[in-house]
């Protein structure tokens, strides 16, 4: 078996994840239940059944074309479904507008290439949502943003655009764009497959910080240091459909299917 | 022993150097491009000068102080054919400037509706609105200029057929708009005693727009209500000039274009020669500018959709906060060239008989006057004083939403 | 904690998407009917198109093609679709298409334009298709002069002459640097062909037809109108235009404030103008220019300003595309030790102008476009054609029909090149 140490080349050296601090607890936070889906005639998801409780750490892995983004994006309604439930923290995903209003407010998604807004500061890009969406009033909503701005460690960027800032600093940005939402769950839609290993690292660090405050976390990621010493349940996806799940030591140490295990050989062959 | 020489402190200077050292060489291409330039310049104003005084027509400026001798039907300043060709020049070039105001306007309307129809996810309607944009583009514009013409003159009634009993096409809004193919005839507001309050009112709410604009940002700001602000603004627009011309009894009165003899008379009137010129340069331009919007609005990546999407923000605030701000950077500059065009093409306004510049300066003053010269100088000139300034003007805009980048 | 550990045994195959996920009838609810305001649309589009039709279709069908005259395409009508119904009356295209397409040229000599046409096909194919082989851009190079040939008549020895002042500048450039240094070849190349086209070129021409006369029957510039004039004005505008404009391009980025000002200076009142005040310096000011006596022809005047004001147009275009390229292809030329005049023509210009293709051709829509303009000072292209016809007695009273015909003309040529851009934009999206 190949050495599972080596998978932790990006994570931060002086920030070791504390299990400690991670709970789950009974909750439920997302649903799916016997969800299918097509583009067009391409049966991309088939029959996915997940639970996510409150707490969890999830990541989700598998070759590209496996359908795990379109999975995530189905729980924030960037997809559609068209069989199957998916219930996110009480409300129903259907196509009635006021739903999908009500899940996008307490789910945050993180991009592979940020998408963060050109034309504003990183402090208006993270100011915009709570005004707009949740009739904050400015300085309200400004002194939130500067608290999840110093969390994720750039306050000094506050007035910067960014055009101005390195990849890992917007990402970092993204992040804390989101967290001004105060979301009970944030997708992560493979975050640091743009950067440069230098820059994986500081977004990773802020990634085990959140785990530690307990975030319900559903990470689609190459990353598999984080995913054997942060997270508590790993997917593994082929072909649009969930082939094996397990806790990250027994996933990583004695994969079951063999298509499990020819993905880690290939991962760590990177 | 003679001392070694210390005085040069570089090679001395060559002939030769004027061409291969770095630092001559650029001085003496330029110097010779400039005296080649010169040269070039000369040959063609002696030529010039020496045909031009062989015809009797030294360069001069004076004709334009002669009296013009010719009607212009369609003027905004008072003018007669007594006046001077100056004034002449005068009325052209304020009917080119009406002919490009009115035709960037509805322009944009068209170019904008048309170009986010294109975008429609609705198949009928997007290639309807290709259908449009590829017919308009690819068919010269002056064919257009003189086919719209040909079209009011040919199905448009003339101002006879409103006559009688048995007249076969009628006034439209309660006897108020005529549209006949010699042009169309629109009331014309007379601004009698006490209608003075309302032009002040009417000031004022726009002023008040302004002012409510900014209380309103600020009170989202300190509690985050957010109100219907464009509806408020339109309300402020329109009703207290409304009321105050009622209150006051309707000082504000119409002046009703009649048929007297074999025309209207009264009203404001837009001959069919404006409308025809207006209504192409419109619709061709309008196709180019829904290109612009279309490509602008393309130009924004899916992804800040979507991150807009994922914080919880609805499609209308999504545009208008995020795509348009984004968008506009990338339409705005094409759109502007486009404007410049429109009124370049203003100049096609001879195929039809309106007198812009180009007819008034360029066309019968010329003509009569025989000073080609003189004529054809003044008229680049105007053109090129709108083309620099609306550059001048793009660019100041270029510069000032610049995004900042590294 | 519970436990979710789970394995896959057997995969999942695909299965059909349900019922009302694909065909027509899903087609039409996602594409036509998605919503309140997207049905409402769709009906008034459809009834928009259908009262559309209706008016336009039975006029363009109940027509005449075989009548003489207005009236006798009315009676035509009349007779076989009864009073009172209006129809188109195509006949006076089926009479008169040759000078809508010729103008006045000898019916006899109608081989030359055509032949000219088909070479043209021939010389800009190289330009257009890259699969192509290079030789044949040599045809491309030598094809104005031939067209001219072909098109004006007259000895063949004259465009002969003129080739061979470019050939003396080409040799100047190649030959003359060893002796007098680089930048002496470069004004010798400049100057030297001049002198030969302004004192020798007529003359060595003539000699050389008095010994062997070679020549095509002369055709006089007013026989010349119609869709070719139209088409001879816009392709000799467009490619004369090309190499000035490359000029005023790299003239407009040099670093030589003289240069870059007269570039710029040209270029920005070139754009500032409309076109129409610009043929009238061609129609009337344009003689004044020239020393005492000269008399030009007034499509050839015409054809000087337009290539100025294409090129003006075109240096913009070829700007953006130097814009385009990355600033690192400058300094790896640089680096290899090519001198200003090499790097330009082995490395930065094909690059931009590659680039710039699609810019090129819609320059040229826009040209060709314009070229309609001519008709206001008078030359006989299409509509000016349309208006002369209409001044007949015979076709008095027309106006639909040949507007249709000559705005379906433009449309056809206009939208192929518009295609052929959008097919370039895709190719070279692609190879990057």
């Amino acid at each position: 078996m190949p050495d599972i140490a080596e998978y932790d080349d990006h994570m931060p050296e002086d920030h070791v994840p504390d299990r400690s601090k991670m709970h789950v607890t009974d909750k439920v936070a997302i649903q799916i239940t016997n969800m299918n889906k097509w583009f067009g005639a391409f049966h991309v998801l088939k029959d996915i059944n997940l639970t996510v409780n409150e707490g969890e750490r999830i990541v989700v892995c598998g070759p590209s074309g496996s359908g795990k983004s379109t999975l995530i994006r189905c729980i924030n309604r960037l997809e559609e479904h068209q069989e199957g439930t998916i219930i996110v923290d009480g409300t129903e995903l259907s196509s009635d507008l006021k739903n999908i209003d009500k899940v996008r407010s307490e789910v945050g998604m993180l991009f592979q290439h940020f998408n963060l807004f050109p034309h504003l500061s990183v402090l208006e890009n993270c100011t915009l949502a709570p005004i707009w969406v949740r009739k904050t009033p400015k300085k309200e909503a400004e002194e939130i943003a500067m608290h999840f701005l110093t969390k994720v460690k750039i306050p000094e960027q506050a007035l910067k655009y960014p055009g101005q800032l390195s990849g890992g600093q917007q990402q970092r940005v993204a992040i804390a764009r989101s967290l001004c939402m105060k979301p009970r769950v944030i997708l992560f839609d493979e975050p640091t497959s743009a950067l440069d290993p230098e820059m994986i690292k500081e977004v990773l660090d802020i990634m085990i910080e959140l785990a530690e405050e307990g975030m319900t976390m559903l990470v689609v990621t190459h990353e598999m240091g984080f995913a054997r010493q942060v997270a508590n349940r790993v997917i593994f996806m082929d072909e649009g459909q969930i082939v094996e799940e397990n806790e990250p030591e027994e996933f990583f140490n004695n994969p079951k299917s063999d298509r499990t295990k020819l993905f880690l050989s290939q991962i760590l062959g990177h | 022993m003679a001392m070694a020489d210390r005085t040069a402190s570089g090679p001395t200077f060559r002939l030769s150097m004027l061409i291969y050292d770095s630092r001559y060489r650029s001085v003496t291409i330029q110097v010779f491009a400039l005296m080649l330039f010169m040269l070039a310049v000369a040959w063609l104003l002696s030529n010039a000068a020496s045909n031009l005084a062989a015809l009797g027509k030294p360069l001069s400026f004076g004709y334009l102080s002669q009296p013009a001798g010719y009607d212009i039907n369609q003027r905004l300043v008072e003018y007669t054919s007594q006046s001077s060709h100056a004034r002449a020049a005068l009325v052209g070039i304020l009917n080119t400037l009406l002919v490009a105001v009115l035709g960037c306007i509805t322009a944009t309307f068209i170019g904008v509706t048309v170009g986010v129809l294109r975008l429609s996810d609705n198949w009928v309607v997007s290639r309807l609105m290709t259908v449009y944009i590829e017919t308009i583009r690819n068919v010269p514009v002056l064919l257009w200029i003189v086919l719209t013409m040909a079209i009011l003159i040919e199905s448009l009634p003339a101002p006879n057929a409103f006559r009688g009993d048995d007249a076969t096409a009628s006034m439209l809004l309660n006897n108020s708009v005529a549209i006949t193919n010699r042009g169309i005839y629109i009331p014309k507001p007379l601004f009698l005693d006490g209608s003075m309050p309302i032009i002040i009112v009417f000031f004022l709410s726009i002023v008040g727009i302004y002012f409510f604009g900014r209380w309103a940002r600020t009170r989202q700001e300190t509690t985050g209500a957010i109100l219907p602000i464009f509806w408020i603004k339109l309300a402020i627009f329109v009703l207290p000039s409304v009321v105050v011309f009622y209150i006051l009894g309707q000082p504000i009165a119409l002046e009703y274009p009649e048929l007297k003899g074999f025309n209207f008379r009264g009203g404001f009137q837009a001959r069919n020669s404006l409308i025809a010129l207006w209504l192409a340069l419109s619709i061709y331009t309008g196709a180019f500018i829904a290109e612009c919007v279309r490509a602008g609005i393309q130009a924004i990546s899916h992804g800040q959709t979507e991150a807009a999407f994922a914080l919880g923000m609805r499609p209308g605030r999504t545009m208008s906060l995020i795509v348009l701000p984004q968008a506009l950077r990338v339409i705005i500059p094409p759109m502007i060239s486009q404007y410049l065009n429109l009124t370049k093409n203003s100049s096609l306004a001879i195929a039809v008989g309106y007198m812009d510049i180009t007819g008034t300066l360029g066309g019968i003053t010329l003509n009569q006057t025989g000073r080609e010269m003189e004529s054809l100088m003044l008229l680049m000139a105007c053109y090129l004083s709108i083309s620099i300034t609306v550059s001048v003007l793009m660019n100041w805009y270029n510069e000032s939403i610049k995004m900042r980048e590294r | 904690m519970s436990d979710f550990s789970y394995v896959r045994t057997e995969m999942l195959g695909e299965k059909n998407p349900p019922s009302g996920e694909t065909g027509i009838i899903h087609w039409a609810r996602v594409n036509l009917f998605s919503s309140i305001m997207n049905a409402v649309l769709t009906i008034l589009a459809v009834v928009f198109l259908y009262l559309f039709l209706r008016g336009i279709l039975p006029w363009m069908f109940k027509s005449s093609w075989t009548a003489t005259s207005l009236r006798g395409c009315m009676e035509a009508i009349a007779l076989t679709y009864g009073e009172g119904t209006s129809g188109a009356c195509w006949a006076v295209i089926a009479e008169r298409y040759n000078q809508l397409l010729f103008g006045f040229y000898p019916k006899y000599l109608y081989w030359r334009p055509i032949l000219t046409l088909i070479l043209l096909g021939v010389a800009i194919a190289p330009v257009l298709f890259d699969k192509l082989p290079r030789k044949m851009l040599i045809f491309s190079a030598l094809f104005p002069f031939l067209a001219f040939w072909l098109i004006w008549g007259g000895s063949i020895w004259f465009p002969v002459s003129i080739i061979l002042g470019f050939a003396i500048g080409y040799y100047a450039s190649a030959l003359l640097p060893a002796i007098i240094g680089s930048l002496g070849a470069t004004i010798a190349a400049i100057i030297l062909p001049i002198v030969w086209w302004l004192y020798a070129a007529g003359p060595f021409a003539g000699a050389i037809n008095g010994i062997i006369p070679i020549g095509l029957e002369g055709v006089d510039s007013d026989q010349i109108g119609g869709f070719a004039l139209s088409i001879l004005i816009g392709i000799t505008g467009i490619s004369l235009s090309l190499p000035i404009g490359i000029l005023l391009a790299l003239g407009r980025q040099s670093p030589l404030f003289v240069v870059k000002t007269l570039c710029v200076g040209f270029i920005e009142f070139i754009r500032g103008v409309p076109l129409i005040t610009l043929l009238f310096v061609a129609s009337s000011l344009l003689n004044y220019f020239m020393p005492p006596g000269t008399n030009f022809d007034l499509v050839l005047r015409v054809m000087i300003m337009v290539t100025l004001f294409a090129s003006a147009y075109m240096a913009e275009v070829i700007r953006g595309g130097l814009a385009a390229l990355p600033k690192g292809q400058y300094e790896a030329a640089a680096a290899l030790g090519m001198d200003y005049w090499q790097s330009t023509r082995l490395i930065i210009m094909p690059q931009a102008l590659k680039i710039s293709i699609p810019n090129i051709v819609s320059n040229f829509i826009g040209l060709f476009k314009d070229t309609t303009l001519v008709s206001i000072i008078g030359l006989l292209d299409p509509m000016g054609l349309s208006t002369a016809i209409r001044a007949n007695q015979e076709w008095n009273g027309i106006v639909w029909e040949l507007y249709a015909f000559v705005a379906l003309m433009f449309f056809i040529v206009c939208f192929s090149m518009s295609r052929y851009s959008m097919y370039l934009e895709r190719k070279l999206r692609t190879e990057h």
